[in-house]
């Protein structure tokens, strides 16, 4: 065991309640995929919970945040509705992108989460303008990118590099290292596996972290947050971490080990960060339970939520394709 | 007095509108600031207005115009600059995977106010990947509203009411226009709507944009003097088409020709003729004709390259053919 919780209980529990309200969220949604309730892509975060929990409990509230297309966590932790992403994967007009999006495009302006992005290291160079803007405005807000370490092989992850550490922008690049992109592991695609090595290539200020410990994520985050609030520049974060679950629903899982999986799972980052909290007198069984509870209900009233959901009209159906000269945007940021 | 000017000029004068106008416009592109722009529409902004607003980014096109996106996102009016159209395709991906996606893939929440500015078109034996003509494979997509400026006063005003946009625009920059002068009286608002009767006409329509509108009116003019009234309009608007114009010119004249400079097949002007079929069919007195570039890529020795270009004497020649 690590060292000592440095919370204050309220919040060492918050992380353990958040990190369980991903991980319930999405074995709801992998039953609702079964039940057909759930269609398309849905690609779960199942075994990562540490790492958007721990780094964007270490952000600002009005931090502009982009994501994956593994994103349902990032969105909840983020504030949005868990109603409105549930409602999202059902294709209802109440979901968070109108059932525009689904499982891999969770939006929202209010929460200026910028997206689930299903192109790999799409949301890269969006970061690196979010945060030029930023400057450019004068404000102290920073762009946290969220992507895996298969987006390092893209183009655009080094291009975004590049212009962040040349314009020494406030980005925080969030690489989620889960050794697999889809299929694929690091060592069969990239030439150079030490990733901090390769994106400290751009002279950019890196760390590398246990990603399975939602602890030691927010403490790694917060340092570096600290220093890109200061002006140092953009900072790069490695977070190791493990996929649980298949790629997609359509998965066999033929390319890793069972092997494998079961040891990434005996350092489960909800098992061993609860027991941590029972060992040091923070939580007991009685108290993860009622916590367990209240995170059953908040999912049931989200499924509850997407089921009562109404389809959008047909006659909506080319909406949003452009911008209604009557409408000013959602996004205040973008109003004329 | 009539100041005269070029189309590179108007352009600088529209940016320089644009950047005193708006604190949140600056403008982004290889080689705009130090060098003065790839064709010389940038020179003297950096001078002007500092790094930060006149920037100068690396060879990065996919990351810089994902940059855009971002700044657009984040309550900027980026002006992004790419040398030109068959750059353009390494950011392809930003364009139409982000840029022109994001607002409906939200449910209306992220508009994307960017104005992406690039030149396009052959005529200085630049060869096969710096002279190709894909602004019509861009009008294919939703949700990008695509401009050709052929005139000064296009280039002088489409600018800004495409930063007053809430969407994506492209603004396509003929490079054998950058030279183009006249006069032009003062900055006239423009919109960003509609197409343009540059020449009236009786027998026949002729519909060009972009580089092809000069062609057009010199091949107008040549008709004139064999008897045939040619009517010119000049798109202006490739996404959305503003097929009323269209449609009010044919019904004059019943007979159209679409000069083109991209390729015959999956074009622009197959896709203009497609509309006309659809709704003026009856109102036809001939089938419509196009001149395209030949189907290959842009060669480099001079007599090849003009001839895989739409020139005068073929649009004449069809014109001809048309009204026989």
């Amino acid at each position: 065991m690590s060292v000592p919780v440095p919370y204050p209980r309220e919040f060492a529990l918050v992380l353990l309640r958040d990190m369980l309200r991903i991980r319930r969220l999405e074995e709801r949604a992998a039953e609702l995929y079964g039940a057909g309730k759930i269609r398309g892509f849905l690609h779960l975060y199942i075994g990562e919970e540490a790492v958007a929990v721990g780094a964007l409990h270490a952000l600002a509230p009005d931090d502009a945040v982009l994501a994956t297309y593994r994103e349902h966590g990032h969105a909840l932790i983020q504030g949005v509705p868990m109603t409105a992403i549930m409602a999202e994967m059902y294709g209802k007009r109440e979901g968070c992108s109108r059932g525009r999006g689904g499982s891999m495009h969770l939006f929202d302006a209010r929460t200026r989460f910028f997206g689930g992005n299903a192109i790999v290291a799409g949301g890269l160079p969006l970061a690196v303008g979010l945060a030029l803007a930023e400057r450019m405005q004068g404000g102290s807000r920073l762009a946290a990118c969220f992507f895996g370490e298969g987006a390092m092989a893209e183009g655009a992850f080094h291009e975004a590099l590049n212009l962040a550490v040349l314009w020494q922008l406030p980005v925080l690049f969030c690489c989620e290292n889960n050794l697999y992109a889809m299929g694929t592991a690091l060592a069969r695609s990239q030439s150079q596996t030490d990733l901090c090595a390769k994106a400290g290539a751009y002279k950019i200020a890196t760390r590398a972290v246990d990603g399975m410990d939602v602890v030691a994520v927010h403490q790694a985050t917060c340092a570096a947050v600290e220093q890109v609030r200061a002006g140092l520049g953009p900072y790069f974060l490695e977070y190791q971490t493990y996929r649980f679950r298949a790629h997609s629903m359509f998965d066999p899982e033929l390319y890793r080990d069972k092997a494998e999986v079961e040891q990434w799972k005996a350092r489960g980052p909800l098992h061993n960060y609860s027991a941590r909290l029972k060992a040091e007198g923070l939580l007991d069984e009685q108290g993860f339970l009622a916590l367990a509870a209240e995170v059953e209900q908040e999912v049931e009233a989200a499924v509850a939520y997407a089921e009562a959901g109404s389809p959008e009209p047909l006659e909506d159906l080319c909406r949003d394709v452009y911008t209604p000269a009557s409408e000013p945007p959602a996004n205040p940021e973008a109003a004329p | 007095m009539s100041p005269r000017t070029s189309y590179r000029e108007a352009l600088r004068e529209a940016l320089r509108e644009a950047l005193q106008r708006d604190p949140r416009v600056f403008l982004m592109g290889e080689d705009v600031g130090r060098y003065g722009g790839t064709y010389a529409v940038s020179k003297g902004l950096l001078e002007e207005f500092g790094e930060e607003r006149i920037r100068d980014t690396p060879l990065s096109e996919l990351g810089f115009v994902g940059a855009g996106i971002g700044a657009a996102l984040g309550g900027m009016r980026p002006i992004v600059e790419v040398m030109t159209v068959n750059f353009s395709l390494l950011a392809l991906d930003p364009i139409i995977n982000t840029a022109a996606t994001l607002r409906h893939m939200s449910g209306g929440q992220f508009s994307v106010p960017l104005v992406l500015r690039m030149a396009t078109g052959a005529g200085r034996q630049l060869a096969a990947q710096h002279s190709h003509s894909l602004e019509g494979w861009y009008t294919h997509i939703p949700g990008l509203k695509i401009l050709a400026p052929a005139t000064l006063e296009d280039a002088r005003g489409m600018l800004w009411p495409a930063l007053q946009d809430p969407d994506p625009v492209l603004i396509f920059e003929h490079a054998q226009l950058y030279n183009l002068e006249g006069e032009l009286d003062q900055a006239e608002p423009v919109d960003i709507s509609s197409a343009r009767m540059r020449r009236e006409g009786s027998d026949l329509t002729l519909i060009a944009y972009g580089g092809t509108l000069g062609k057009a009116l010199a091949a107008a003019e040549q008709l004139a003097g064999e008897g045939i009234a040619a009517e010119v309009i000049d798109l202006r608007v490739l996404r959305p088409l503003d097929d009323a114009t269209i449609l009010a010119s044919l019904r004059k004249t019943r007979r159209v020709l679409v000069v083109d400079e991209g390729w015959r097949s999956g074009s622009l002007a197959a896709e203009i003729i497609a509309r006309i079929v659809e709704q003026a069919f009856y109102e036809l007195d001939a089938a419509p004709m196009r001149v395209c570039s030949a189907e290959v890529p842009i060669p480099y020795a001079r007599h090849l390259e003009q001839a895989a270009l739409p020139q005068v004497p073929a649009i004449v020649a069809a014109a001809h053919e048309l009204c026989g």
